[in-house]
């Protein structure tokens, strides 16, 4: 047994450490409060106050509400972000599973298919995307050698391109394949196929592995913003982050308003992690995404 | 009548290749949703920024020009190659000045934060919270704490003595500053990067510091207790326990935080988008800025194709060596 002294200095070692990159963390979740509960005399004002010494401004986040179509944006968001969580599960529950206990011609093909979409980065794809969603221009040809969909400004353009994900796939495979054999063969004698077994044991069992890949997926819809910024001009369905980037340039000066719009956009998300952080943490910790 | 008599051996073998064939089809109908997504919006697309990039492709297609986009950008047309090898220096610069830190930082929390202290659940929840908020609204908030004139930063630093710095709107390189600020100069070959970069770098360790530490949370709990407890029992102290047993046990997950980090920082657009757009005087214009500029702001999509076919050969080199490494470590670790 060390000494109790030296036990207790060196916990307090580690505990500077971690204070210390807490406060430098969290410093910038602070500033954002504070400044957004300062009117906006008092947040110009140098130097900077540390406390709002004015009261708190709450009306602030009233304002910046009324400054830009918030409700829209977050509808808007809330609509692609449901939409692309509902489809890439619903398409990764099925390829996972073919690639987990099925067996069929060419599996080893579509799987290195998968893997190869897995590794590329959205930079490939980024550019051809958005021609293939714009508008073929007057006298060329539509279809060929790049097909138009004419997608510019609309919801789906927001929605198709994210409705299949190999990494979830690969997420819910591994789930599928801890399935044990037994309960499958026992399923199979009492006469259920591949679409009962699915329903009604497998999914039922990979719940957190299913919600795993919904906030993950949920997530990666609601901090989009470079995809959105290229294919959308109309605010009527742009999304959040899209919509706050406007409106950085709307608010000027009035900082205090940009803050608290930073706030509410920041808020949903935040919650949902403190709600769900042990499946995004799970998930992330296996795979290790990068936003 | 005349009954055809199917020998048992036979019948079965039909059976079993009938069900061999519903299976077949039954695993592509799974497939087919998928893969049809895959193919339209990731595949085809690839090929695609290929065939582009063959072309003068402003706004409408234009003539075929083989590789002469490639040879532009690389050398042929001064500006262009100009821009490009430096937006690629800045970017590799960015690498070096981000991972390094992150990395080091990352790992020492994450080790001290392993030891069973108080409160742990708290300090994790805390660290990731960064991770999960938008780029974009970070960072909004970091451009008014760098802010040269409102901003809180410079409020900081003057409590140590140091004037206002411009930060985000500093052009100037680290080193030069540093020189000047004790009388030297510098050759300007040795200016470093600019203030604005690091700022910039500033911002994604705090971004991403979380993920990082998260990943070494996991590996860290991957050691066996024994080793350790070995280790003392032979009187190692706690330096030779972090450097003997911690850091190599712990290459797995360094080696995969290295390779996610470098394709992340290699691809990192959205903040540089929103704290400086490149800017000042194109110290922060990164290759993903670039192409982004490239072709959306000045309709090059030509040229454009032909950055974002570099870019991304450059990124699925690291995509590569990681899958390398870390199957080697699945297979014979």
């Amino acid at each position: 047994m060390r000494p109790a002294r030296a036990r207790w200095s060196g916990s307090v070692g580690k505990h500077l450490v971690l204070i210390l990159t807490s406060v430098l963390v969290a410093y910038p979740f602070y500033f954002m409060l504070n400044t957004s509960l300062k009117s906006f005399f008092e947040a110009t004002t140098v130097p900077p106050t540390f406390f709002p010494t004015e009261g708190l401004r709450l009306d602030n986040y009233a304002e910046a509400w009324s400054k830009a179509p918030w409700p829209r944006y977050f509808a808007n968001t809330l609509l692609v972000a449901g939409a692309n969580t509902l489809g890439e599960l619903v398409t990764a529950v099925l390829a996972a599973y073919a690639f987990a206990r099925m067996q069929f011609r060419g599996k080893n093909v579509l799987f290195a298919l998968f893997l190869a979409t897995y590794m590329m980065p959205g930079e490939a794809t980024l550019i051809p995307n958005f021609v293939m969603m714009s508008k073929a221009p007057p006298g060329t040809n539509p279809l060929f050698p790049i097909p138009r969909l004419n997608l510019y400004d609309t919801y789906w353009a927001q929605i198709l391109p994210f409705l299949a994900s190999a990494f979830s796939v690969f997420l819910l495979r591994q789930q599928f394949l801890a399935v044990p054999q037994e309960l499958h063969d026992a399923a199979r004698i009492d006469g259920a196929g591949h679409v009962r077994f699915l329903w009604s044991i497998v999914l039922p069992i990979s719940v957190p592995a299913l919600v795993t890949v919904a906030i993950i997926s949920f997530y990666g819809s609601w901090n989009a913003f470079q995809w959105p910024l290229i294919v959308t001009s109309n605010p009527d369905i742009r999304p959040i982050q899209v919509g706050l980037n406007a409106f950085r340039a709307e608010a000027g000066s009035s900082y205090h308003l940009l803050m608290a719009a930073a706030a509410f956009c920041v808020a949903p998300i935040v919650l949902l992690y403190l709600v769900g952080q042990r499946y995004l943490v799970q998930g992330v910790a296996r795979t290790g995404i990068r936003g | 009548m005349s009954v055809r008599v199917i020998p048992i051996g036979e019948r079965r073998e039909l059976a079993s290749r009938r069900r061999a064939a519903v299976e077949n089809v039954s695993a592509y109908l799974f497939l087919l949703p998928a893969v049809v997504f895959i193919t339209v919006f990731k595949i085809l697309p690839a090929l695609y920024a290929i065939y582009i990039s063959f072309f003068k492709w402003d706004i409408i297609q234009g003539p075929f020009r083989g590789l002469a986009n490639y040879s532009d950008v690389l050398w042929a047309d001064e500006t262009r190659a100009s821009r490009f090898w430096q937006s690629l220096s800045t970017t590799f610069t960015y690498l070096v000045i981000t991972i390094p830190l992150e990395m080091g930082f990352a790992l020492i929390v994450a080790y001290v934060l392993f030891q069973k202290l108080r409160g742990r659940a708290i300090y994790r929840t805390l660290y990731y919270l960064p991770y999960v908020t938008s780029t974009v609204a970070a960072a909004a908030v970091f451009n008014w704490i760098y802010h040269p004139q409102y901003g809180t930063l410079n409020q900081l630093i003057g409590l140590f003595g140091i004037g206002p710095q411009r930060w985000l709107e500093e052009p100037d390189g680290v080193f030069t500053m540093i020189a000047s600020s004790i009388g030297a100069t510098l050759p300007a070959w040795s200016a470093g990067p600019s203030l604005a970069l690091v700022s910039v770098a500033g911002f994604s360790i705090w971004h991403f510091l979380g993920f990082q530490i998260l990943i070494f949370l996991g590996g860290l709990g991957n050691i066996p207790a024994e080793y350790y407890e070995a280790a003392k029992l032979d009187g190692a102290g706690n330096r030779l326990l972090f450097t003997r047993i911690t850091l190599p046990l712990l290459s797995p997950q360094i080696f995969f935080v290295f390779t996610i980090a470098c394709i992340g920082v290699l691809r990192a657009f959205n903040e540089f988008f929103v704290l400086t757009n490149g800017g000042p005087l194109d110290t922060t214009r990164t290759v993903s800025l670039l192409v982004f500029r490239t072709f959306f702001q000045q309709g090059q999509i030509g040229y454009g194709s032909a950055l974002g076919v570099i870019l991304t050969l450059i990124i699925l080199a690291f995509t590569l060596l990681q899958f390398r490494v870390l199957e080697r470590r699945v297979h014979y670790g």
